[in-house]
């Protein structure tokens, strides 16, 4: 025989002061645990949907990223006039050199430099993203000192909106469009004409290649023809691999200190809990010598006083959950550690995070309330009957 | 079983409140007796008020051991909250050390572009000319990788001489300094850095270059200490001398450049004309330069990771509110049973305000006690944190004002979790709160 859940319902209904303080304290955890989960996920979904499967990106070995990297125009001659490199509409083929730097720009808001990528591309580079269009203004012209900037540098640097020109490498540059990647990495970043880029900051090599493959499948090939040419002081990598790779360490750093501080906050809550389940079994003690003499079973009462902990974390847990998801709103941009390029993400909330968060919240609850449960149901009978 | 100390302690400590008894009685007496007299009223008084506040404390620490199970939960829940407040504000401090140990005197001169960009080494010779400069030395991030990527710590190819003369922060003794200064593949690495690789003099360190291409081999000739405890001791330092030979012969175009240039100024009140002095100079060149404070400098990198140093600040306060909120369902549920109690008191003359002090010390009590062992535990945490993480973060330790905030923090939990109670225990009706039933 079961403990109608109503009765459980309406115990927790009858304190609502505690009630809502304690799940209020339990949504706050499961509110900073989803966040930093959303966070995580977003800053991966950004640097993961950045590269195209059948892109391959060819930088200097040992270079972590493509501003370490260094590729002379021999070598990308060479990597340019493999046979695995894809064949455009116009006979050329998919390849596209790019010097890459960074420069420091300040934020429009705070005025606090920060570093944002500039690169400089082709018009076969716009071919190989196909994510990236112009929302605002026009695509740079090939031989001028004209930019574009991506949305969330437009937005959010001095100097980097639609008209208004930045000054860097002796040259004034007018920024003659505004360009959305899809909210990929892309949006953080500016791009003008390679060769103006070259001439500028004075370059003789590009920073990186990165071609279209003929066929998806054959990109071991092409990695060891690369890797193997005593030409090449280069290596290839898938651009998707290229860019999560780009995601480990700050994604890695925000969930690990996100799960560790969540799990130390969390014991404050179960301790809440904890201390409104005994509450809730002291107040009740003849309650539940009631209903032990009507013939529930101590299991009954058990699962009776475990459901009602459950249930509070439940209600935190919706409640964490709801309130992250409005977190979804919002985008950061901050320096990510292996580019040291400024980036910008949103919070993403994935089926899995709610189902963990949801999780993390009845977990709270079951360890909060097992030992209070424990209790009620070892009370004896008469014990309990007499205690009023 | 409490120690013979203790008992005497407790049998001293009762018969002094038995002594403080009998004198209220007499203090009632002898107020009643002699009412003129002004000057011994306002003694009485005092003396009253004084035995009022014993039993009061009293009163206070016995119901707060009534639940023992519940205080101690909770004073658990507020040490857990405390700790965890003390090492995110401690791991956010860390955050700043950089600029906190940078030194008003030094300049950090770099290209203008950004730190990518490189200076040709011949501006030292101009800064040097620039009025207000005493000394000039130059350093270079190396970006090299030990065995694996997950072996972060800092590299700079430095200018030995110069660059050791213008951070005395870095001890080093003379012999180590000279060992370091004589051998050109040598390296100096910081106490901390040695530690956690093992490393003693005379080991060979290898890195791979990520900048600089290849496998650099380093002997280690000393491990230098901080002057202070906010001296970063988790740096590797080796001579640009070898980075730039080994440029020149592979890259001959990259050969005779540096990264940044540390310019030291006879006078630190003269930081900002000699900034605007060097960066004038190297106007409009290939190269042109920013130069500002060494404070500045560092503040820019926290500047870039700020948004997530915003994000651990405002999860430090979370879990202040979320434990506010399990000391205030404690006090919460503590009132609500003892609401006939109180009401009882009431309806023997005590005021709603003394009442109000009953629930308000109690939620005091519980607070403070869970804070002091808070900031008791935050020590060995941190010092434990701290070995975890290794050189992740150059310095960590507890500063006196997040000892300061943690303490204000479990006194505002405490008031603040009292609030409600205390008030609704002073206010209520005594036929309420008699009728009542917990």
């Amino acid at each position: 025989m079961r403990v109608p859940v109503l009765y459980i319902v309406r115990n927790l209904a009858a304190r609502r002061l505690t009630t809502i303080l304690t799940a209020g304290g339990m949504a706050l955890v499961v509110y900073v645990f989803a966040t930093v989960l959303m966070l995580a996920a977003g800053l991966e979904a950004t640097l993961v949907a950045t590269g195209q499967n059948d892109n391959v990106i060819v930088i200097r070995r040992g270079a972590q990223t493509e501003v370490q990297s260094g590729v002379d125009r021999r070598q990308a001659a060479i990597v340019e006039s493999l046979p695995e490199v894809a064949i455009g509409q116009n006979g050329m083929p998919l390849v596209s050199k790019e010097p890459v730097v960074l420069i420091n720009l300040p934020k429009r808001e705070t005025a606090k430099p920060s570093n944002v990528v500039i690169r400089g591309v082709t018009p076969t580079g716009l071919v190989l993203r196909p994510q990236v269009h112009m929302i605002e203004g026009r695509m740079f012209r090939g031989g001028s000192s004209e930019i574009v900037a991506g949305r969330s540098i437009a937005g959010g640097f001095q100097g980097a909106g639609l008209g208004e020109t930045l000054r860097f490498a002796q040259r004034d540059w007018l920024v003659v469009g505004v360009f959305d990647a899809d909210r990929t990495g892309f949006d953080s970043e500016i791009w003008g004409d390679a060769e103006q880029m070259l001439q500028a900051f004075r370059r003789t090599g590009f920073s990186a290649v990165i071609f279209k493959l003929v066929d998806s499948d054959r990109f071991d090939d092409v990695k060891s023809s690369i890797e193997s040419d005593p030409r090449l002081t280069l290596e290839a990598k898938r651009e998707t691999r290229f860019y999560a790779d780009q995601s480990e360490a700050l994604s890695k750093f925000i969930s690990y200190l996100g799960t560790t501080i969540s799990v130390i906050f969390s014991i404050g809550a179960i301790i809440g809990a904890m201390i409104t389940m005994y509450a809730s079994v002291a107040s009740r003690t003849s309650e539940i010598g009631t209903l032990r003499a009507l013939g529930f079973s101590r299991g009954a009462i058990l699962v009776a006083f475990l459901g009602e902990s459950l249930l509070l974390g439940l209600i935190g847990g919706v409640i964490g959950v709801v309130c992250a998801s409005f977190m979804q709103a919002i985008s950061i941009s901050t320096m990510n550690f292996q580019t040291f390029a400024e980036l910008a993400f949103r919070f993403v909330l994935t089926p899995g995070i709610v189902l963990a968060a949801l999780m993390f919240a009845l977990g709270m609850g079951f360890v909060g309330g097992f030992l209070p449960a424990a209790h009620a149901a070892r009370l004896k009978i008469v014990d309990a009957l007499r205690a009023a | 079983m409490p120690s013979s100390g203790t008992r005497v302690y407790l049998e001293q400590a009762s018969k002094r409140l038995q002594s403080l008894l009998s004198k209220f009685h007499a203090a009632a007496k002898s107020l009643r007796a002699r009412v003129t007299g002004c000057g011994k009223l306002r003694a009485s008084i005092r003396r009253i008020v004084r035995c009022v506040f014993v039993y009061l404390l009293r009163l206070i620490l016995k119901n707060s051991l009534r639940h023992k199970l519940r205080t101690i939960l909770t004073v658990v829940g507020i040490v857990v909250a405390i700790t965890a407040f003390g090492l995110l504000r401690t791991i956010v401090d860390a955050w700043y050390a950089g600029a906190n140990a940078s030194s008003s005197a030094r300049l950090v001169t770099r290209n203008s572009i950004s730190l990518v960009f490189s200076l040709p080494l011949n501006y030292a010779q101009r800064i040097r000319q620039v009025d207000g400069v005493s000394g000039v030395s130059w350093a270079n991030w190396f970006g090299g990788v030990y065995i694996t990527e997950r072996n972060f710590f800092p590299q700079f190819a430095i200018d030995a001489p110069t660059y050791l003369d213008a951070y005395p922060e870095f001890v080093l003794s003379p012999e180590e300094k000279k060992a370091f200064l004589v051998d050109r593949q040598g390296c100096i690495v910081g106490r901390k850095l040695a530690d956690k690789y093992g490393w003693k003099v005379g080991d060979q360190i290898p890195l791979r270059g990520t900048i600089f291409s290849g496998t650099w081999t380093f002997n280690l000739r000393g491990i230098y200490d901080g002057a202070d405890k906010g001296t970063d001791q988790s740096t590797m330092f080796f001579h640009w001398a070898l980075l730039n030979e080994t440029i020149k012969k592979r890259f001959p175009r990259r050969g005779d450049q540096t990264g940044v240039f540390i310019v030291q100024l006879k006078d630190p009140g003269q930081a900002a004309p000699v900034s605007a002095a060097i960066d004038a100079v190297f106007k409009n060149s290939l190269a042109e330069t920013l130069t500002e404070t060494e404070k500045a400098f560092q503040l820019g990198f926290v500047a870039m990771t700020e948004a997530i140093l915003l994000a651990i600040q405002a999860v430090s306060f979370v879990v202040i509110v979320i434990i506010m909120a399990v000391m205030a369902n404690t006090m919460a549920m503590t009132a609500r049973e003892r609401g006939s109690e109180y009401a009882t008191m009431k309806a023997l003359g005590f005021g709603g305000g003394y009442v109000a002090l009953l629930i308000l010390g109690e939620s005091l009590a519980i607070a403070l006690t869970g804070g002091v062992i808070g900031v008791l535990l935050t020590f060995p945490m941190a010092h434990a944190f701290a070995d975890a993480i290794g050189s992740l973060l150059p310095t960590f330790f507890i500063s006196d004002e997040t000892l300061a905030m943690q303490l204000g923090a479990a006194l505002m939990v405490g008031l603040v979790a009292a609030a409600l109670p205390a008030w609704r225990a002073a206010n209520i009706r005594i036929v309420d709160g008699l009728r009542a039933v917990g």
